[in-house]
């Protein structure tokens, strides 16, 4: 993929003002801190990504499908290899451009009235505008070290975020938990660019797909490559078994959540297989690592999503399992497909979190369903956004999921009809859980105190206009994507098609069209299961009005294991924390102190006893001596030096 | 150029002393000033030209000793450390109440006399002079201006380093012997090499000495205790510089003389530096006590630093290079913000401590950015030797590197612990009199926080600088 032949000079200064302008807005607010007053410094952040936005459009509406590459400087060098601090703009790039400018620019906005009263409100935005910055540099470079500046610089704003508020130290352990898990992927991730680099001498990702492309298929080394890229993608896109720090991250303020934990960053796993899609292509072994753990972590997090009572916990698992479904996309080999849900995935998921900002700020800080209900009387557009929201979440015709959700579906029949079964049973439990979410938060009459119930009113109109924004795009976005298999055209799938192709062309040999009547029955299928769940979940909750456990209630064990979320975290806790600790106590105290000392300090006896029959011929301090020795050594080495 | 460097600390050493208590900082911060200028015109004369700085004469004959002194691009690069370096470290010491103060600036020109010495000397014996000179004025601040089990912990440190300098003095005298040439001239040793029958004996007698110097596990003992009990400056020239002499005797003295014993027990070498950085980083993690953290991270840092060397690739020698630049920036703003607490609340237990982020939040962003850089975060110095030295490892062992690679999730397992306990939270009682930064705290972590950005971001002067020096040692450490 060579520098297209059109001229994209007049780009270069776009493409660079996209990626600087976060960062003044980061060094703006950053710098003056909060000499900054209130509202001003979320203006500035705002901006700085709306510039970022518009430029990306630019580039979108400008520059054909192809690709132009912009190498700034050689960062490292030795012996003959050479990584550059370089980008590249493909409609790859485009795509997470626009999706993380377009719906920054807007959670930015709604923060402004989310944060407004809190006292980090500049740290907030400066923290922000970080973690624009180092999004889109994960997007925009050009090989993978570039990917890697940007994959670790988001989760230092993510950490910053989640711990935002830092005095409360359980909020602080999550922030840690998150970034720890996210290293435990970058182990994966750094190893897999040390054997690109040895084996390929470039971590271009030209370079790499050129040279994979000479490879046969299965080989060992782009096995290894994939599962390794792919442990990174895992932490940080929250994938069975590094998947636990991502509810926690919740403790973040919402709008965090929405952003960094639902939109942008936890996508960037998919982007990056979707980036490497070579030499996933080139792997079957790989592929199947990514559908597996794709297929378990969506089937895990919609199951714990069934009884989660915190509404951001609900949403949280619900991005983990969402997540799983593109990285199911993504191991069947539909690329497009698992980046259309990306795409449609950030409308709505950014949608609900927003809307469940909305809620928690109307409730002033309850974030407890069990404590809501009747919310849609007070909060009209809240509620009906939200409702678009988990319609489209849902896979409903016509809303944005339906037609992503749609495709992969799809695709995974073509692939096994097994995957295709639990994919379609985690999409109806999501139809059933978010309406479960839906109908007890706003349905029914309120069930908190009367105090708060007293004070519930609708948010503002800058929290209210990026939800209606949103709510539009979680209306028409699936249409960028219609269905090929009926004949329609999928503008999305073409666009990317330029990066996706050379991944698809090795793949092509295996794959098997599936017919119009059974592409139209699939669809109907999941459909139809979808009405059926929310129809059930409105029985439960609507006419049975059925509330979830309180808390301290005896459960049976299957339900009391899934609200425990299978106990993950405390098994971590059993084998590996807790080891390491015991570990560090012993090395200090059994191998520093008592084997490595003793040996040390027998050797001292011995010569002190030496030293002690010196001392009868002898009778200085050792001071002394030393200062003799060093001065004579001295004087004679600086006559030497002149004379 | 060559006496001037060497020089110039000297006769800072003895003007300081002179000028008496009152005046001691500012004559020693202007002294290091002037050393600083000096290297970074001699690295403006060696990057526009390429030539290096030599001097040579002789000195005594017998046996064969010469004043050969040489800085190429290796050592203008550890020159630049040290030189950088020290007047930083007299810069902390303002706003402090020191003892005796013209003997304690003396004795860290003094230092710095010794440690240039070191970097430039290029005869054999006139190497170990410099560095047994290097441990009397670190011996001397240990001793008076340490903390209350200093005499216990000094011997300790005295006798561990000086019995690797004696195995080295050791070495070098048989190096002498067998080499047909009779020489300690370090053009002599590298053309000449002995037998590869001694040169397996002959590689322990100078690891040792360098292994307790960086410390590589198990030599390092005596590390974690002098750390604490040093004063925070004498830890800073320690852990800051002087452990570095270890890791740049590597590369100068054992890599290119003894290519055979390097290659018989090279694998044993880096085979303990990785298990060193696992270990070390594994007991950082539950250490309550700031310098004994940080003295613990360091033992992991330095650990992946002799592993890149002993991998014999130019990218884990290059890295060890810009490696050994970036901790010692690094650890010299980790054990400055210790000093920062401990000078205000008398503590360094993490127990004790939390919330200062409350008080002090520019305090707080500055101990955060030298974190991230000791936690090698992609555009902080950190990342740079950390990447490259992996991927030397790597290159040498994919195994080896798999456990090496380790250390990028402990270290942030111990450093985002410590930084948590000790800055986020809610105030303790301990904490509530802390005060922000004052001037010279705030000028020195931000010089610190603006080379740890720039170096991450633009290494390459760096690495031109050193690259030339470096490939051809590594060329002569691989035996054909």
């Amino acid at each position: 993929m060579d520098n297209m032949t059109f001229d994209f000079v007049p780009y270069i200064t776009p493409t660079l003002l996209i990626l600087l302008s976060p960062f003044i807005g980061f060094a703006i607010n950053g710098l003056l801190g909060k000499r900054v007053p209130n509202p001003l410094s979320g203006w500035i952040a705002t901006l700085a990504v709306a510039i970022s936005f518009v430029c990306s459009v630019m580039l979108f509406v400008n520059v054909p499908t192809g690709s132009f590459t912009i190498d700034l400087f050689d960062w490292i060098t030795f012996g003959n290899t050479a990584i550059s601090f370089g980008f590249q703009v493909d409609p790859l790039t485009i795509t997470m451009l626009l999706v993380i400018t377009g719906i920054g620019s807007l959670i930015h906005l709604y923060s402004i009235s989310y944060m407004h009263d809190d006292e980090g409100f500049t740290r907030f935005f400066t923290y922000l505008n970080l973690f624009i910055f180092f999004m889109l540099i994960l997007v925009m470079g050009n090989n993978y070290l570039m990917m890697f500046i940007g994959w670790e610089g988001v989760g230092l704003s993510s950490y910053l975020l989640i711990g935002f508020w830092f005095k409360n130290n359980e909020y602080n352990n999550a922030a840690k938990k998150a970034f720890i898990m996210n290293r435990i992927g970058d182990f994966g991730f750094l190893l897999g660019m040390f054997f690109m680099l040895f084996y390929f001498g470039t971590l271009n990702y030209d370079g790499i797909i050129d040279a994979a492309k000479s490879l046969e298929s299965g080989n060992g080394i782009i096995t290894a490559i994939g599962i390794l890229l792919f442990i990174g993608a895992m932490g940080k896109s929250a994938q069975l078994p590094l998947s636990t720090w991502l509810p926690d991250a919740m403790a973040g303020p919402t709008p965090v959540s929405a952003l960094i934990h639902a939109a942008t960053m936890v996508t960037a796993g998919i982007y990056m297989v979707v980036r490497s899609n070579v030499l996933y292509a080139l792997s079957p072994t790989a592929m199947s690592v990514v559908l597996v753990a794709g297929v378990i972590t969506c089937v895990y997090g919609a199951v714990i999503g069934l009884m989660q009572n915190d509404i951001k916990k609900v949403l949280a698992y619900s991005t983990v399992s969402q997540l799983g479904l593109m990285f199911a996309a993504l191991g069947v080999g539909a690329f497009s497909s698992g980046m259309f849900h990306v795409v449609t995935h950030a409308f709505f998921k950014a949608l609900l979190f927003l809307g469940s900002g909305s809620v928690i700020h109307a409730l002033h800080g309850e974030q407890d369903i069990r404590k809501m209900g009747g919310l849609s009387k007070y909060t009209k557009i809240t509620y009906l956004t939200f409702l678009i929201g988990s319609l489209a979440i849902s896979g409903i015709f016509p809303f944005a999921g339906f037609f992503s959700k749609d495709e992969i579906l799809a695709h995974a029949f073509e692939h096994n009809k097994l995957v295709w079964g639990i994919l379609s049973a985690s999409a109806m439990l999501t139809a059933f859980y978010m309406f479960r979410l839906v109908y007890l938060t706003f349905s029914g009459s309120f069930r908190g105190t009367e105090e708060t119930k007293k004070h519930i009113h609708e948010s503002p109109l800058l929290m209210t206009v990026p939800l209606i924004l949103l709510a539009i795009l979680s209306v028409i976005g699936g249409f960028m994507g219609l269905p090929q298999g009926l004949g329609f055209t999928n503008k999305f799938a073409d666009y990317l098609d330029y990066v996706t192709a050379p991944g698809n062309k090795i793949l092509s040999a295996t794959s098997h069209h599936i017919s119009h009547t059974t592409e139209i029955i699939l669809m109907t299928l999941a459909f139809t299961l979808a009405v059926v769940s929310i129809l059930y979940a409105r029985k439960k909750y609507v006419s049975n009005k059925e509330l979830p456990h309180v808390e301290g209630e005896m459960l049976p064990s299957t339900r009391k294991i899934v609200y425990h979320k299978f106990y993950i975290d405390e098994i971590y806790e059993k084998i590996f924390v807790k080891p390491v600790m015991v570990l560090s106590d012993l090395f200090l105290v059994l191998i520093d102190k008592l084997v490595i000392d003793l040996i040390v300090n027998a050797t001292a006896l011995i010569t002190g006893a030496t030293g002690k029959m010196l001392k009868l011929i002898q009778t200085g301090n050792t001071g002394f001596y030393l200062f003799a020795m060093v001065l004579g050594t001295i004087l004679l080495f600086i006559i030497r030096l002149f004379v | 150029m060559i006496l001037q460097l060497l020089l110039l600390p000297l006769i800072g050493a003895i003007a300081v002393w002179l000028s008496g208590d009152k005046w001691a900082s500012r004559v020693a911060l202007f002294f290091t000033l002037a050393e600083m200028v000096l290297t970074f015109s001699a690295y403006q004369s060696y990057s526009s030209t390429g030539e290096a700085f030599y001097f040579f004469r002789e000195w005594i004959t017998a046996p064969k000793v010469s004043l050969h002194f040489a800085a190429d691009g290796l050592t203008i690069a550890m020159l630049l450390l040290t030189n950088f370096l020290l007047p930083l470290i007299v810069l902390t010491t303002f706003n402090r109440e020191i003892s005796n103060r013209r003997s304690y600036f003396a004795l860290m020109l003094a230092m710095q006399f010794a440690l240039v010495g070191v970097f430039m000397a290029m005869d054999g014996l006139l190497y170990y002079i410099f560095w047994e000179l290097a441990l009397i004025p670190i011996y001397f601040i240990a001793l008076l201006w340490g903390g209350a089990n200093r005499i216990q912990v000094t011997l300790k440190f005295f006798i561990y380093t000086l019995g690797g300098s004696l195995l080295m003095l050791f070495g070098f005298i048989a190096l002498y012997w067998y080499n047909p040439a009779h020489s300690f001239d370090i053009r002599e040793l590298y053309n000449n090499k002995v037998c590869d029958c001694n040169q397996g004996w002959l590689f322990w007698m100078f690891f040792i000495a360098f292994a307790i110097k960086i410390p590589i596990v198990p030599f390092h003992t005596w590390q974690a205790d002098t750390y604490k009990e040093a004063p925070t400056q004498g830890t800073m020239l320690l852990a800051g510089i002087m452990l570095k002499m270890g890791t740049y005797s590597l590369i100068r003295w054992l890599l290119p003389i003894l290519p055979s014993g390097v290659a018989e027990w090279g694998p044993l070498a880096i085979t303990l530096s990785v298990i060193g950085i696992v270990y070390a980083s594994i007991i950082a993690i539950m250490q309550r006590d700031l310098k004994r953290l940080f003295a613990y991270s360091s033992v992991a840092h330095v650990g992946l630093i002799a592993a890149g060397i002993f991998s014999l690739n130019i990218q884990g020698l290059q890295g060890s290079v810009v490696q050994m630049l970036a901790h010692g920036v690094n650890v010299i703003g980790l054990f400055f913000c210790a000093d920062i607490i401990y000078n205000r609340v008398q503590t360094n237990n993490i127990d004790e401590l939390g919330g200062i982020r409350n008080i002090a939040p520019k305090f707080n962003t500055l101990f955060l950015i030298v974190v991230l850089g000791s936690v090698a975060l992609p555009l902080t110095n950190g990342f740079i030797g950390e990447f490259m030295l992996l991927y030397g490892v790597y290159s040498y062992n994919t195994w080896l590197a798999v456990f090496a690679t380790l250390t990028i999730i402990l270290g942030a397992v111990y450093m985002l612990r410590m930084f948590q306990h000790t800055m986020l939270g809610n105030i303790t009682d301990k904490v509530k009199v802390f005060t922000d930064l004052k001037w010279n705290e705030w000028l020195v972590l931000g010089i610190i926080a603006v080379v740890i950005f720039a170096t991450g971001l633009y290494p390459k002067p760096i690495l031109d600088l050193t690259e030339p020096v470096i490939s051809a040692i590594q060329k002569q450490s691989l035996i054909k």
